[in-house]
């Protein structure tokens, strides 16, 4: 075989490669997809700054808040409501964190009524900082909340961070959340 | 007669259900007002082109979500105040993103979308083509290997 000739076959085995190359890649790439939940949703308002809204306080009808008590952060903002199971299933991890001296601002969203968002807080235990009252549904709106429990990860200059959907529970905080948290802790001391 | 009278009354009930779910499902679906026959135009067109964000393959207008039923009242309220078709597909995909929309933006991300089929062909057949013009090429002997099957040929070779 001449040089010329070993060079050539060497390119069509290039060639030859490249269908394989291309599959492997596809593999990879439809892999990624298989583990995605397809009901998760990204927030658009990551990175964002928090969006503006007013909202009346869940057991003071007469204290007015605004988007300011979610600029205090490193914060966590939950939204929940009485009439849904998942929230009761992550309740009390979120009194641990509570417990943890993690702020974490409430937002009971159209719920059946006042009285029985109170009464809940009362018998389970209030872990939340602020308790914002939102029985429409229209501060939810401005984030874009799609199902409760939600929980977003809001940073010291008011910006929203991450957006979880579904029970924030000791494994997924462990795995996951925490980092995120303590990340913009670190990010807020520096 | 007694099973006559039990057959009457499952009947009576079987309607009463139907009923009452009839009636659920109508409660469901507020009925809104319109000034303008454009304004319910534009409100029916919008609520066909939104996509529910609970419920992933509804739109807005099908879906029984709670979460469809106040967005169908938001698209109602920014119909009437007289915003745009635009302004108002654009204040949803502000909050719950491109998802909510049926009909996707062309972008850096949805370029694939569009031009992927079309990237498939013209390689497809860039290949097809690259390899038969490959093909033909050796079916064509050399003047030293058409002297060579003279010499096979000849009867007293063998």
């Amino acid at each position: 075989m001449s040089a010329q000739e070993t060079q050539g076959s060497n390119k069509k085995w290039i060639v030859l490669f490249v269908p394989l190359v291309l599959f492997i890649v596809l593999v990879v790439f439809l892999l990624k997809g298989l583990g995605k939940d397809p009901t998760h949703l990204e927030s658009v308002l990551i990175d964002k700054p928090v969006p503006e809204f007013t909202a009346q306080d869940l057991f003071d009808p007469t204290q007015q808040h605004s988007e300011q008590v979610l600029k205090k952060g490193p914060l966590l903002f939950n939204v929940w409501a009485t009439w849904c199971p998942t929230c009761r299933a992550e309740h009390e991890f979120l009194n641990e964190l509570a417990a943890q001296g993690i702020p974490i601002v409430g937002l009971n969203y159209k719920d059946d009524s006042r009285g029985k968002a109170m009464d809940w807080l009362n018998t389970l235990g209030d872990p939340y900082t602020v308790n914002l009252y939102d029985p429409e549904g229209k501060v939810a709106f401005e984030f874009g909340v799609y199902g409760a429990p939600e929980t977003y990860f809001i940073d010291a200059e008011g910006r929203v961070r991450y957006r979880h959907v579904g029970d924030v529970n000791p494994r997924n905080w462990e795995n996951q959340l925490k980092g995120i948290y303590q990340q913009m802790v670190k990010e807020a001391k520096q | 007669m007694r099973t006559l009278t039990s057959t009457v009354i499952s009947a009576l009930a079987l309607v009463a259900t139907l009923f009452s779910l009839y009636a659920v499902g109508q409660a469901s679906i507020r009925e809104h007002a319109f000034e303008t026959e454009a304004q319910r135009e534009l409100y029916q067109t919008l609520i066909q082109e939104l996509r529910c964000p609970k419920c992933q393959n509804q739109n807005i207008a099908d879906s029984n979500a709670p979460l469809s039923a106040d967005m169908r009242d938001r698209t109602y309220t920014m119909v009437m105040e007289g915003k745009s078709r635009k302004q108002i597909i654009d204040y949803m995909v502000a909050r719950y993103g491109n998802f909510v929309h049926y009909r996707p933006p062309f972008n850096w991300y949805t370029s694939i979308l569009w031009w992927g089929p079309l990237l498939i062909i013209v390689v497809g057949v860039g290949v097809a083509w690259a390899m038969s013009r490959k093909r033909k090429q050796p079916l064509a002997l050399s003047e030293e290997e058409q002297e060579r099957l003279k010499q096979l040929r000849k009867p007293d070779h063998d």
